[in-house]
């Protein structure tokens, strides 16, 4: 599960381009991602997954944590998804109110998700754009940096962190988000070159204005576009990442959850007749994994159109 | 080309070393040792461990042993864990039990992606096009640690057709599941990418021109099409292999191969130094060739690429 | 894991007929005599010297056998030893070994013996159990450890061929119950020192078990086959027993039912439903272990747990009845004592907390948690420390919901094993989730536990307790001595006890053999058969 670079190199090309004919790619841009059924379809189930977790948590009858001593200890024959005693997607192995669970989890994963690229994609575009409008041999440097941080092998970096520093949400944050930038800052570097030589630049600096506004000023809102749809392509892996975390046991603290740590609960117990602990975290993940996909992958179109 | 090679090899010591010191340092900081239990142990015998095993020695001599070590005798070093076996034993076991399912793994993901992306393009826009699609799009999201447990419970348990773990080199039986597990989200990626980018190139003005010409289609396709389409794959590729050595940490943990995945993770937590040491060389060096090798086939498919 | 070591029963006779489990009247034996037992972990070491968990043990049983063996209720019963003597002094033990060989026709002697107790304590060895010779208190044990003194000065000697003589710093009542440990068993000077580190290899291990290694793939699968030159190999019916390792123990449980394994052990929860629906296969026995919840006593422990009323409140206010009913569900028993209900001879005080109702133990939580000032307007507020695990998380989940009703806050803090144990031992915690096993069937060794010098991670010390446990080393009657200090425990509440033990496994009714009543679970493939359906 990565990004795909080659439709990441197409888009940035193209949205320079754009930038030499004189006029903004975002007009045309938004008319097309609102024709895009697929993409309309993702945002819609997103739109409605972020509700859930937002407000979800009012409807449930139970906390994420409350055991519900009925149940407990029988929960294949008490603790089944039942609308009377309150528990919509049954009871966990202690009896806790999956509902309440899922709605905490799904807002956990987000937050990581989102979190974790929102670093990835701020770390790699200032560092990408840093390298391109400087240029020369601190461009050298830097690259060859990325080049050398490229054959780490992160996730096992990452497992270090978390054994070294013990397990806490700030740790899961930058661990997760350290890994993916890379990739962005060699794409943001390359478009920084393209753009650095263009006349509004060079009127930038004739009056003097200092080289850290004009990256920031500058460079940095022309790159919106491929930022947006690498954003948006690198939240679902983020959330992969997380889950996988979670299944080593090194995610959140009990009794926060987050969908990796409820689908691995879930699926060690799918032959105990209580599957309904595996299928609505599932659920929840796959639909938002597709929401993403599809909303990133329609963003990408609507910003590079390709005769098809 | 032979010179971008040797540049990129050159540059891969100095990053191995970064890697080494780095994951050393980490390690090493980490509370608890390889022999904190739950008893602790009386201050005389720890010395004696520590003193045999040279932890008591400043961390930079540490590091250097080590690596005077490994470059001399190419001795990774003893297990703390696994007093029994040494570091070099322990890999030369695990490696080609990783190595077999993963390369196993990596063919299946390109052969049946390829496959299933190439002919989703063809058909662009009828159901098997939507049924590749719908496929992948599944397949691609299924975390392996529901995959894995699923596969035993159903061939296992319900059918009795293969054997639920463990590992032979002999009997494939025993390979099946592991490669199932760990290939088919890769196998949906690849689709994925195989199809948009087939699409895009079927629709490019040279394939355009042999169709007016009258070749057949096949032709067009297996002559024309496929070369271009495979570039975003390729470039895929070497992502892929990364992210298939850390998945082979859940099929390790579900399908009990002795694979080297689970050793990681394991080193990792009970901070048997050496083998963890041993394992993060391993794969950074894979890493880095790997990379080198997808990065040479690429120049060698696309003959605009020049080094 | 657990780390165990031998079991104690007194020994009353000095030479005793071979102990082999034989099938019963009317059980036909299978043809095929293979056991599949489940392991969760790759064996981390087949070197007596050097192996430290149960599942080595359980695999070194087959390999090696020491000077005394278990029977089925864990009693001391001559392995390589024919006889022994003991000195009056109590201080020099003499053995009389039997004829018995090596698997590469070797006789076994006394200086095999004597190389492997003196290649345990040898500082260059590196060995982590070291320290059980110098439980053992064999002469000079110590000071050869810390390298004051040569190996060769060790408290043991071969007097000829077949003659062994320890000689002891103290008299040492459980001294024969420590030989049938790991530890303590022989290892082949000639084979060690002709291979030197290598000689644990599969091509060259020698052992004089009842098995021999036939193949070891480390993390896939152990295979033992039977050892022709064990001197005891007319009464040994299993041929091949084989470990494999399965590190997830709900696919265990699956390769169970699909008939892989012939043994696995039940997760947590899962005992009432497969015991109605396999009666004859879900089997729970006493296991020799307690689950606490100890609190930091020392001057790094939080100020608030220094208060004995929190503690004892908390201690009340833990509903063990619903850990071990509704949670755990494998007839494990609610624990109000730190020994185990099962240990020999051990009956709990009469009276306190277990004769309770749980609502009168509530109702005594809140009046002590008002008289120290706090309740739910101004909850305690302490942190909880587990190592990561399902039950123990489940646990900790449980204990949080129980508490938190009186105004008793706890932060849940899950860390791995290596530092959940290193802050065990340097005190940096405030609650923490700790299990201790018995290391043999009397009471002192849980209470021992307790001591101001013993492992004791809490620091909690107390001069009458301490003064009980060293009067009852040598007391005839020890009972009333073993009952007070419980009764300390009980007041002081330097820890909750949570729960004892049960071992909760599924186990094929075709196999026979398995001891159901040795508190330790020590088992020996030697005395398994397999029956015919």
């Amino acid at each position: 599960m990565v990004i795909d670079q080659q439709k990441m190199q197409s888009l940035s090309d193209r949205l320079v381009q754009d930038e030499v004919k004189g006029r903004s790619p975002w007009a045309d841009a938004r008319k097309r991602f609102w024709r895009n059924k697929a993409a309309m379809f993702g945002l819609t189930i997103l739109v409605l997954v972020a509700l859930f977790a937002l407000v979800g948590g009012r409807f449930a009858v139970w906390s994420n944590e409350e055991l519900d001593f009925s149940v407990m200890g029988q929960v294949a024959q008490m603790g089944q998804p039942s609308l009377e005693n309150g528990h919509y997607f049954g009871t966990d192995n202690l009896g806790r109110d999956l509902y309440a669970r899922v709605v905490q989890g799904t807002q956990i994963s987000l937050m990581v998700g989102i979190v974790g690229a929102a670093i990835a994609v701020i770390v790699g575009a200032l560092y990408g754009a840093t390298a391109g409008y400087v240029g020369g041999r601190t461009d050298q440097l830097m690259m060859r940096t990325v080049d050398i941080l490229m054959s780490i092998p992160y996730m096992f970096v990452l497992i270090l962190l978390l054994v070294m520093f013990g397990r806490s949400m700030s740790m899961l944050f930058l661990g997760i988000g350290l890994i993916s930038w890379l990739d962005m800052s060699r794409i943001v570097r390359g478009q920084t070159l393209s753009l650095k030589n263009r006349e509004f630049i060079e009127a930038a600096r004739a009056t003097g204005v200092s080289s850290f506004r004009i990256i920031l000023r500058h460079i940095v809102p022309n790159l919106l576009g491929v930022v947006a749809v690498y954003a948006t392509l690198l939240v679902p892996l983020m959330i992969l990442t997380e889950s996988f975390i979670s299944f080593l046991g090194l995610g959140v603290q009990e009794p926060l959850t987050s969908w990796g740590a409820l689908i691995s609960e879930g699926a060690g117990t799918m032959n105990y007749g209580t599957l309904w602990q595996l299928a609505f975290p599932l659920f929840f993940f796959v639909i938002t994994l597709f929401g993403f996909f599809f909303v990133g992958d329609g963003l990408r179109d609507a910003l590079d159109p390709k005769e098809r | 080309m032979f010179a971008f090679i040797l540049r990129r090899l050159a540059v891969a010591i100095p990053t191995l070393l970064l890697l080494i010191v780095f994951s050393f340092v980490l390690m090493h900081l980490a509370p608890g040792g390889p022999f904190t239990g739950e008893r602790a142990l009386p201050p005389a015998v720890l010395a004696n461990l520590e003193r045999q095993y040279g932890l008591n020695d400043p961390l930079w001599l540490q590091i250097w042993n080590y690596l005077y070590n490994i470059v001399v005798h190419f001795d990774f070093g003893p297990s703390f864990v696994y007093p029994d076996r040494t570091v070099n034993q322990l890999i030369a076991a695990g490696f080609p039990v990783t190595l077999t399912y993963g390369a196993l793994s990596f063919l299946a993901a390109v052969i049946f992606g390829v496959s299933l992306g190439v002919v989703a393009a063809i058909w662009h826009n009828s159901w098997v096009d939507y049924l590749a699609v719908g496929i992948s799009i599944g397949a691609q999201v299924l975390p392996n640690f529901v995959m894995a447990p699923l596969l035993v419970l159903v061939f296992t348990l319900w059918y009795r057709l293969l054997p639920g773990g463990g590992w032979s080199f002999n009997d494939p039986s025993f390979w099946i599941m592991p490669v199932i597990a760990l290939a088919t989200s890769y196998m949906a990626s690849i689709a994925r990418i195989t199809r948009s980018s087939m699409l895009e190139v079927l629709g490019s003005n040279h394939i355009r021109t042999a169709r007016a010409k009258g070749m057949p289609e096949h032709r067009v396709i297996i002559r024309h099409a496929l070369k271009p389409a495979m570039l975003p794959v390729i470039s895929y590729l070497g992502p892929v292999f990364v992210s298939m050595i850390t998945g082979s940490v859940v099929i390790d943990i579900y399908f009990s191969t002795g694979g080297i995945g689970k050793a990681f993770v394991d080193s990792a937590l009970n901070r048997d130094y050496a083998v963890m040491m041993g394992v993060t060389i391993l794969i950074g060096t894979l890493t880095i060739l790997f990379n080198l090798l997808v990065d040479v086939l690429y120049a060698w498919i696309d003959p605009k690429i020049r080094y | 894991m657990t780390k165990l070591f031998a079991t104690t029963a007194l020994i009353a006779a000095l030479a005793m007929p071979a102990y082999a489990v034989q099938p019963a009247e009317g059980e036909t034996l299978a043809e095929n005599q293979t056991y599949t037992y489940w392991l969760l972990d790759a064996i981390k070491s087949l070197d007596p010297a050097k192996n430290t968990d149960v599942e080595g043990s359980d695999a070194l049983r087959s390999l090696f056998e020491g000077l005394m063996i278990e029977d089925a209720q864990g009693n001391m019963i001559p392995g390589v030893a024919e006889s022994y003597e003991v000195s009056d002094d109590q201080l020099t033990y003499i053995f009389k070994l039997r004829d018995a060989n090596w698997s590469n026709g070797q006789p076994v002697t006394a200086d095999d013996f004597v190389f492997a107790w003196q290649r345990v304590v040898t500082p260059a060895t590196a060995s982590e159990y070291a320290w059980y010779i110098e439980l053992m208190n064999v002469q000079n044990a110590t000071a050869i450890i810390a390298g004051e003194m040569e190996p060769d000065q060790l408290g043991v000697r071969a007097v000829d061929e077949k003659t062994l003589e320890v000689t002891l710093t103290k008299p040492t009542p459980y001294f024969i119950s420590t030989l049938s440990h790991t530890t303590a068993y022989p290892v082949p000077r000639a084979v060690v020192e002709e291979h030197g580190d290598a000689w644990i290899q599969p091509a060259n291990l020698v052992g004089n078990g009842a098995y021999t290694l036939a193949s070891h793939n480390l993390g896939v699968e152990i295979v033992f086959q039977k050892n022709p030159e064990y001197w005891d190999a007319d009464n040994v019916v299993m041929e091949t027993v084989r470990g494999v390792t399965v590190n997830d123990n709900n696919v265990a449980l699956t390769r169970y039912q699909a008939g892989e394994l012939d043994r696995v052990q039940i997760p947590a929860g899962q005992y009432p439903r497969l015991s109605e629906q396999f009666p004859d296969q879900a089997v729970s026995v006493p296991y020799g272990c307690s689950y606490a919840y100890v609190f930091n006593l020392s001057e790094k422990g939080p100020e608030v747990l220094k208060d004995q009323r929190v503690r004892e409140a908390m201690s009340l206010s833990l509903n063990r009845d619903v850990i071990v009913d509704q949670v755990l569900q494998g007839g494990q028993r609610p624990a109000y004592s730190w020994t185990h209900w099962a240990i020999n001879g051990f009956a709990a005080p009469e009276g306190g907390m277990a004769e309770m109702s749980q609502e009168q133990r509530t109702e005594r939580a809140r009046e002590l948690l008002a008289e120290a000032g706090y309740g739910p307007d101004n909850p305690v507020r302490v942190q909880l420390q587990y190592n990561t695990d399902d039950s123990h998380r489940l646990l900790a989940i449980a204990a949080q919901q129980f508490w938190r009703p009186l105004g008793i806050e706890i932060e849940l803090n899950n860390v791995e094993w290596a530092v959940h144990t290193d802050r065990l031992q340097n005190q940096d915690f405030q609650v923490a989730r700790y299990a201790w096993c018995a290391d043999y069937n009397e009471a002192s060794t849980f209470l021992d536990w307790f001591r101001t010098d013993g492992y004791n991670s809490g620091k909690w010390s107390n001069e009458e307790y301490d003064r009980l446990l060293a009067e009852a080393a040598t007391a005839e009657d020890t009972t009333p001595l073993y009952q007070r200090a419980e009764e300390i425990l009980a007041e002081e509440v330097p820890a909750v006890f949570v729960y004892h033990y049960a071992k909760v496994d599924m186990i094929n009714p075709a196999i026979k053999g398995l001891p159901r009543e040795n508190l330790r679970n020590t088992w020996y493939a030697k005395d398994i058969y397999r029956t015919a359906e």
